[in-house]
């Protein structure tokens, strides 16, 4: 890459958001917000090859963003005056909840419970984190045009419901963050354990992109205990990704994996933000206990170092704070390390998990461990058959075949 | 500001109780005194209902209500707020008061 296109695609990673919620905030039009962002953007492409950078990129972008903005609606002045005064700037909260910052209040707007789901999770990675619609279409294995379709009507609704362009008024900001950092765990997810056959084991560049906006979001709310929590969660789990893909694609379990080939540098910084949200001495949310079992596992320089004692005492606390059937789960995972899997598997019968992937690995591994093959084998043809992702099914069916013949 | 509309969703015959009625009348005074008032009302309920269609000429009345369907709307409020997020505590503490589910919309922008 030559040096402007560098430039080109740093700069874009980096003033995205803040060219697009500038103008959202200047003109409350978060279409016209993010037509003009493109537009200055295509206009960089352009001319900085041969005008070279400029000295403040980022300036120049919002500058060139306003100008056009203001072009488009001097050309279309004639357009009805009060449509354009009802959009949402007129129904902006002044003043502001606890923090003015225009990237937020754009984070939050995208990340509205009023929308659905996955329209917060599309919306967010467009507007904020500056995707093509074809790229989240792509990571979701959804069609392009139904993608497209998802943002669009996320965009009129935010609109025509008036949904505010603002951060909420405090007593409404912990509940909010919660769905915010819902969204961005989920879009991490989703790069982590990619859902589909099609799509690679791991998509770097949504986790990536996960992280940076939880960063962002971190960077904003610096207090609030559970956006800590969940960024050192994501740090913890990217620094494992290197081990976890074999060369020859299949999965690597935690066990299993080359600790050597951690990433050492998001370990130390996961485990900063945890030591951190230990010494402020809060009871700690979900994200922040998954932050904390993540760092005892990461803290073993050896499988067989790890401090399951302390990591079963963690999920004993998060089961208390989500005692959902995934967290059990999990829990006797811990369980069966301690009190052998005999214990962890009564622990696990009767969850409501039938139909999930993972259920049947952890109970075909559990089987296999008391020496039940054929109940194992089950187990683990249950989990191949449930299993999208294409690395975990190559691990699942060899683990099935060490079983020997039936 | 804009108006919205809160509808009120039932599943019964039964009217509200004396209750929910007195939480109702609190909640009413509460919007009048912040100015969200606009109009309110209780509905009969749907069997009370009479589709009227006259796009093709002399009307045509037909007993009950257009749709049948385990839930219907049996009340509602029009509120006015600046934004979403004060109609939707709004519709959660009308909500809360009438001891109901509510759907909360937005009227076109005039």
């Amino acid at each position: 890459m030559t040096g402007v296109q560098e430039a080109l695609t740093r700069v874009h990673r980096e003033e995205w958001a803040r060219v697009v919620a500038t103008l959202a905030r200047r003109y409350g039009d978060l279409d016209l917000a993010e037509e003009m962002a493109a537009e200055a953007f295509a206009a960089a492409v352009e001319r900085w090859p041969a005008d070279g950078v400029p000295p403040a990129p980022g300036a120049w972008l919002t500058t060139t963003a306003h100008r056009k903005a203001i072009d488009r609606l001097r050309r279309e002045a004639r357009r009805d005056e009060k449509h354009r005064e009802a959009l949402m700037l007129s129904g902006t909260p002044e003043p502001l909840g606890v923090i003015d910052d225009d990237r937020l209040r754009l984070v939050f707007t995208c990340c509205h419970p009023a929308l659905a789901m996955e329209a917060r999770v599309g919306l967010t990675l467009r507007m904020v984190g500056g995707l093509t619609v074809s790229e989240i279409a792509h990571a979701f294995l959804v069609q392009e045009t139904a993608m497209g379709q998802r943002i669009t009507r996320a965009k009129a609704k935010i609109k025509a419901a008036r949904i505010p362009y603002g951060v909420p008024l405090r007593d409404d900001l912990p509940a909010r963050v919660t769905g915010v950092l819902a969204v961005l765990y989920l879009i991490f997810n989703e790069g982590y354990l990619a859902s589909g056959p099609g799509a690679g084991a791991v998509r770097a560049d949504l986790t990536a992109e996960a992280i940076r906006l939880t960063r962002l979001v971190h960077a904003l709310l610096p207090a609030d205990g559970e956006a800590t929590g969940l960024l050192a969660l994501m740090l913890l789990t990217e620094a494992r990704r290197p081990a976890r893909v074999s060369a020859s694609g299949e999965l690597v379990t935690l066990a299993e994996q080359d600790r050597g080939a951690w990433d050492r540098a998001l370990i130390a910084e996961g485990h900063a933000l945890v030591r951190a949200r230990l010494a402020a001495g809060e009871a700690p949310g979900r994200y922040q206990i998954l932050a904390a079992i993540n760092a005892v596992h990461t803290d073993a320089r050896d499988v067989r170092d790890t401090d399951w004692s302390q990591i079963l005492a963690l999920y004993d606390q998060l089961v208390r704070v989500d005692p959902s059937p995934i967290v059990r789960l999990n829990r006797a995972i811990a369980v069966a390390e301690l009190d052998g899997p005999e214990v962890a598997l009564a622990e696990i019968a009767g969850l409501p998990l039938a139909e999930y992937h993972a259920y049947h690995a952890v109970r075909a591994d559990l089987l296999r461990r008391t020496g039940r093959s054929t109940e194992s084998r089950e187990a683990y043809d249950r989990a191949i058959a449930l299993s999208g992702n294409t690395a975990e099914t190559a691990h699942l069916i060899r683990r099935r075949d060490q079983l020997g013949a039936p | 500001m804009a108006q919205y509309l809160i509808s009120v969703l039932h599943d019964a015959a039964e009217l509200a109780t004396d209750a929910e009625m007195a939480a109702i009348d609190v909640f009413n005074e509460g919007l009048r005194a912040d100015g969200h008032w606009v109009f309110a009302g209780g509905l009969a309920s749907p069997d009370s209902a009479t589709v009227v269609d006259a796009r093709a000429g002399g009307p045509i009345y037909t007993d009950g209500p257009y749709l049948e369907s385990k839930e219907f709307v049996i009340g509602f409020w029009i509120v006015e707020a600046p934004h979403l997020d004060v109609a939707l505590r709004l519709a959660g503490n009308g909500s809360r008061a009438c001891n109901r589910r509510v759907e909360l919309r937005p009227f076109l922008d005039a």
